[in-house]
């Protein structure tokens, strides 16, 4: 294990590495989510179609293959992407953009009409009923699965390297590289993705519950992992 | 508008704990001011319908359906299910669009609108001025459950009426006493019972300052013990202002207590129109006997 150890600037280094492509990526990807999510449940044909197009499109090809496009391709038609990162965000949010957008539409056509006729009542403008009333409570049936969409962006990092990126799985190539060790590497990048995965994890939690408190509800009765490591008593802990 | 703020002594809040209580009658006999200030007064519109067509898809709801209300007029439809009831209001709140026809609000037309001497389909501008004459009050309440009971009452007087924020919760604490539900401004819809999100929902579309209320079946979904506590406080709302009432019911004595005429509709037309005590009284119709026979036995 001492190898690990002694690599620490390293790991480190890649560990930051891979938090910012995280950080980036779903900054990018919860943009594109919620515009061409929004424009999916439009009334205009046209702007539905604009959400098909970009949702079909990048969900249906392979996050790698985008980013040798980005890297390899796009110079040579003409389009120099200088830095390393900015195409890994591009691919990375562009195709997590893309499932996020769906969970943007279905979330907020799932909505029940009641809610939409309630609005149109109380005669708000189109822009009002989305901002005030039909995205917060859309927002509420989002979360859970932003939350996968998150960590599937984060570990959807580890292709990276293959651009020349240094993170975290490169650092752990790296590490067996020149250590002849396979065993504690590997067991220490599984760790590391382990415990990014379980922060994003509580940061989507603690969002679902200030959610709840908004919407009136009683929180959430699963413990987050911080309640089941300090002690608390499961279930009891949220009434 | 009168200010709510030399309201008398409000009423105490009925206590209602869910499913076990009842919704106690009276308490606001006494305080008719109190409940008239809050409430919208002057110059309600009548309502026209000329030649009204609805279909949905080959199933025509409304054919050429004609009939008006008076300004401040209280009208109930009845009628079995189908009839077209519910779609008339709905086409009054414009939740449905006109197929054909005219509706009239006043001297506006709600779904058309003049342009170069012509008259056009509305566009949304047109819709949206229209639409501050109306309020509706729904079978389910659809409050909003994002934001607390005072939010859901100021929301639209700020969004929409472009109100100051200070007369916008004014005004929504003057309905809240009114609607007996002072006590609940910081709960959110969720805690409440049916029977107080009703009354929540009721004083919503007032705070919007309605002069046309559609009433669509406000107590269906309510438990029975529950049900007299909104039907007495929608009688005081009948009372004390005057707005022009459209008001969609299976509760026959409720009928009978809130409106000035009640229309029998059947297949998207009036079977027969009257006042409550001649149309429950003596019904001219069989399909009317044969509605309220049911509508009694069930």
């Amino acid at each position: 294990m001492s190898v690990v150890f002694d690599s620490r600037e390293q790991w480190l280094h890649g560990a930051w590495l891979t938090v910012q492509l995280t950080l980036y990526g779903c900054a990018l990807a919860l943009v594109l989510a919620l515009v061409f999510g929004l424009v999916g449940t439009s009334r205009h044909m046209w702007l539905r179609a604009l959400n098909r197009v970009y949702v079909e499109f990048f969900r249906g090809t392979a996050t790698l293959v985008l980013l040798y496009w980005f890297f390899y391709a796009l110079p040579l038609v003409g389009v120099q992407i200088n830095s390393k990162l900015v195409c890994a965000v591009l691919a990375l949010g562009l195709n997590v953009g893309a499932y996020g957008a769906e969970v943007v539409r279905g979330s907020v056509n799932s909505l029940p009409k009641a809610q939409v006729e309630a609005v149109i009542a109380l005669n708000f403008t189109p822009y009002q009923r989305m901002r005030r009333v039909l995205l917060p409570q859309a927002f509420a049936l989002m979360l859970p699965p932003f939350g996968n969409l998150v960590i599937e962006l984060m570990k959807g990092s580890a292709i990276v390297y293959t651009i020349g990126l240094v993170d975290l799985t490169k650092v752990s190539k790296n590490v067996q590289g020149f250590s002849g060790e396979t065993v504690a590497p590997f067991l220490a990048v599984l760790v590391f993705y382990f415990v990014i995965a379980q922060i994003l994890q509580l940061l989507v939690r603690y969002a679902e519950r200030r959610v709840d408190r908004m919407l009136g509800r009683r929180p959430s009765r699963e413990p987050s992992l911080s309640a089941v490591a300090a002690g608390a008593p499961g279930v009891k802990a949220a009434s | 508008m009168p200010p709510t703020d030399t309201a008398p002594e409000a009423p105490t809040p009925e206590e209602e704990s869910p499913g076990v209580s009842k919704e106690k009658k009276g308490g606001r006999e006494e305080d008719g001011d109190g409940a008239a200030a809050a409430l919208p007064h002057g110059d309600a519109p009548g309502i026209r319908f000329e030649k009204v067509v609805k279909r949905f898809g080959s199933n025509v709801v409304l054919r050429e359906l004609d009939f008006a209300v008076e300004p401040g007029e209280r009208v109930t439809l009845i009628g079995p299910s189908g009839s077209g009831k519910t779609t008339i209001l709905r086409l009054l709140m414009t939740l449905e669009k006109l197929d054909d026809g005219l509706i009239w609000i006043g001297d506006d037309t709600l779904w058309h609108m003049d342009k170069g001497g012509r008259r056009v389909p509305a566009n949304q501008r047109h819709l949206h001025e229209m639409r501050k004459q109306v309020g509706m009050v729904f079978q389910q309440f659809n409050l909003f459950p994002n934001m607390n009971v005072l939010r859901n009452l100021t929301e639209g007087p700020v969004r929409v009426l472009r109100a100051s924020k200070d007369e916008a919760v004014e005004r929504a604490r003057g309905l809240l006493d009114m609607v007996g539900l002072s006590d609940k401004e910081n709960a959110h819809p969720s805690q409440l019972s049916g029977g107080q999100q009703q009354r929540v929902a009721i004083a919503r579309a007032l705070a919007m300052q309605p002069k046309v209320l559609l009433l669509d079946e406000v107590t269906s979904a309510l438990d029975p013990e529950l049900v007299v506590g909104v039907q007495d406080l929608l009688r005081d709302i009948a009372r004390e202002s005057d707005l022009t009432m459209l008001c969609v019911t299976h509760e026959m004595n409720f009928a009978k207590d809130i409106s000035n005429r009640v229309l029998m509709f059947d297949q998207g037309q009036i079977v027969e129109e009257g006042p409550p005590d001649r149309i429950f009284g003596e019904p001219a119709e069989q399909r009317t006997r044969d509605f309220l026979q049911a509508v009694l036995a069930s």
